[in-house]
């Protein structure tokens, strides 16, 4: 199929700021889906609100614009009732890791079969260019005008402690891996977590002097480094990216079948 | 009726109800007094190939009945006090989406942590206005038993008619009490199933532009069709407007459907108000203790009666306005500061006829509470 053929039309044109991650993001997944040759029925996106929760309204699934930080929660009475279907989670990092947090850790925990999709640009973009979980000390935001000192979270480490069984990171400027991350990250059965380093020109840029959109993007591709690499030896600061676990564990919906299977008293 | 009697807790007989009304799908979070509809369903609901989830919290359970509604399961949560301010967010995009979903709340002592372990009836106004925003919404609640298994089919019957949450009102009283249950036999109750479209694949399906008779045929999610779901304002797509007329429309729709139908949502029982002189108004565990009073006075030749109120919300006004008519008191007996009070005030001509035998410590009101109020106002001294 055509990449318009996953796209609704009808939504068009999108909110994002021009120079946005999230497009990219939202080419890639589609991208993965089509070499996956999955069928548009049986994917469910479900999202909560932000900018990155936009993705939902315009791809050509069965969507599901939620409530902030709650995309999880309404995802895993979806995947609960319907286990076949295939579930996909775009969130933002203060969608995902401040009001979703709790859902966020409780669904790598249980190990069901979600993939978390996390935009994470840094900042809240709808409202405005307000700090999030993930800004970091010292940055600014529209609420740190003196400078940020909340501490941020990282977001692989928060995801693999909490027991998700597949977890990796990449960013807009690496899209040819980026689709293949994606591919694995939705055939994975068990919660999987990808997340995207993903500009956001217009506040976390432009408040913290980060340049344009290219610019953002190039820091992508010198401020980061594969997992596992010798560079990351010799300089701390680079941040890995690739997948870090990818494991086969107890996967929630199917240990609930055998409990169905136990209570019905068949064995 | 079957010959099948039990002797249920509340919270059990609202299990059994659920059952019968075709629960697929239970979410919740443990809380007193509403923790033993969680636990019998864990074990219930998988038996009959269901799906039971313990979530990390009150807002996660209420949410994920709605993702499940979605597919095409009934789906309920159970909660008390606290966590039912928890869920307000999501019972308000349930009423925006129009999903249908049963929310039970047994009532303890509030505000806060309160009472967890007493009867109050203090979230009548919080059922009705809980969530954010101009809305409408259904709430029913019982005084017994077999009327909680009544009830609580007639929840999942309206959620499915009106595509819109229906909350239970229950209270600790009605919850722990044990008591007989004549078990109805399958099909002594109709059941109201999910409407589903009839539009064909590939044909433009509209998943929010209502029937001519206001009803809305869903398609489960996963099936044929593929549309959006969004809290946001909508048209008849699901997707997101800000015109000013789709708005308009879709926020008359969302109340007119509810409020345009009080005669068919109002769910009542009367006892002896045909000649009474002095109406006692009650619902849910309290009406327990206003009818021993109606009966024991009718007795002894007093022109007293009762309505019982089931419905909550929409609050049935035009009911009390024609069935209390004639009296010359109205007496509302409630476990809480007023609630149904100020209702029957706007509904009545005469508000200063009706009075209020009330209880907010936590204790369950007492005929003796009831009948000392009655002294008063009939003016025989305390
Ligand atoms: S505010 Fe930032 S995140 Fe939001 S659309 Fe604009 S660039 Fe993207």
């Amino acid at each position: 199929m055509a990449i318009r053929d996953y796209i609704r039309e009808r939504f068009m044109p999108h909110i994002w700021c021009p120079g946005c991650g999230h497009g990219i993001v939202m080419n890639n997944l589609i991208r993965a889906v089509e070499n996956l040759e999955l069928r548009k029925r049986d994917i469910v996106m479900v999202s909560g609100i932000g900018c990155s929760a936009r993705i939902s309204g315009y791809l050509d699934f069965h969507t599901l614009h939620t409530l902030h930080g709650r995309a999880l929660a309404f995802a895993t009475g979806v995947k609960m009732a319907r286990p076949e279907l295939r579930i996909l989670v775009p969130m933002g990092d203060g969608d995902a890791t401040a009001i979703g947090g709790n859902h966020f850790i409780h669904a790598a925990r249980r190990n069901i079969d979600l993939t978390a999709v996390i935009m994470n640009n840094r900042i809240y973009g709808m409202t405005g260019g307000q700090y999030s979980p993930l800004s970091g000390r010292g940055k600014a935001a529209t609420t740190a005008p003196l400078g940020n000192i909340d501490q941020a979270f990282d977001i692989a480490d928060l995801a693999m402690s909490a027991g998700a069984s597949f977890v990796a990171r990449t960013t807009t400027y690496h899209a040819v891996s980026m689709i293949k991350i994606l591919e694995k990250a939705i055939m994975h059965k068990g919660f999987s977590v990808v997340e995207i380093l993903t500009q956001c020109p217009t506040y976390f840029g432009r408040k913290n002097r980060l340049g344009s959109a290219v610019d953002m993007m190039k820091a992508y591709k010198t401020g980061t480094t594969p997992v596992g690499s010798e560079a990351k030896k010799e300089d701390p600061e680079l941040i890995e990216r690739g997948i870090f676990v990818e494991e086969d564990r107890p996967e929630y919906c199917t240990e609930y079948e055998n409990i169905i299977k136990k209570a019905m008293g068949v064995h | 009726m079957s010959n099948k009697t039990l002797f249920l807790q509340g919270n059990a007989v609202c299990v059994e109800a659920a059952l019968y009304a075709g629960l697929d799908f239970f979410a919740g979070y443990p809380i007193t007094p509403s923790t033993e509809i969680a636990e019998l369903l864990s074990l219930k609901l998988p038996r009959k190939g269901g799906k039971f989830i313990q979530m990390e919290d009150e807002i996660a359970s209420m949410c994920a009945i709605i993702g499940a509604s979605l597919t095409g399961l009934k789906s309920m949560t159970a909660t008390s006090g606290p966590g039912f301010s928890l869920k307000q967010e999501a019972i308000g995009y349930a009423v925006m989406t129009e999903i249908p979903c049963v929310i039970v709340n047994v009532q303890r002592g509030g505000p806060s942590t309160g009472l967890p372990t007493s009867p109050s009836q203090g979230d009548v106004m919080q059922a009705r206005w809980g969530t954010h925003g101009d809305h409408s919404i259904i709430t029913l609640t019982a005084s017994n038993h077999q009327d909680v298994f009544a009830m609580t089919v007639e929840a999942f019957n309206l959620a499915e008619t009106y595509r819109t949450p229906v909350i239970l009102l229950f209270d600790e009283v009605i919850g722990h009490m044990r008591e007989k249950l004549q078990m109805p036999d399958p099909e002594d109750i109709p059941l109201v199933e999910r409407l589903w479209t009839s539009v064909k694949e590939g044909t433009d399906f509209h998943p929010y532009l209502p029937r001519e008779d206001g009803r809305l045929p869903m398609s489960d999610f996963g099936g044929i069709h593929r549309y959006n779901v969004t809290g946001l304002i909508h048209d008849m797509w699901g997707f997101p407007s800000n015109k000013p007329d789709v708005a308009h429309g879709l926020m008359h729709h969302l109340v007119d459907k509810i409020e345009n139908r009080v005669h068919e949502i109002t769910r009542y029982k009367e006892f002896f108000l045909d000649d009474a002189e002095c109406i006692l108004i009650s619902y849910g565990s309290a009406a327990r203790s206003a009818l021993h009073v109606v009966e024991s006075r009718r007795a002894r030749g007093e022109a007293l009666g009762l309505l019982e109120l089931q419905t909550l919300w929409p609050f049935p006004a035009e009911v009390v306005r024609k069935r209390c008519a004639h009296a010359k008191y109205l007496l509302v007996v409630e476990l809480n500061m007023g609630q149904i009070l100020q209702e029957v005030k706007k509904a009545v001509m005469d508000p200063e006829k009706v009075f209020l035998s009330n209880k907010i410590d936590g204790t369950f009101i007492t005929p003796t509470d009831i009948r000392n109020v009655l002294r008063l106002i009939q003016g025989k001294g305390v």
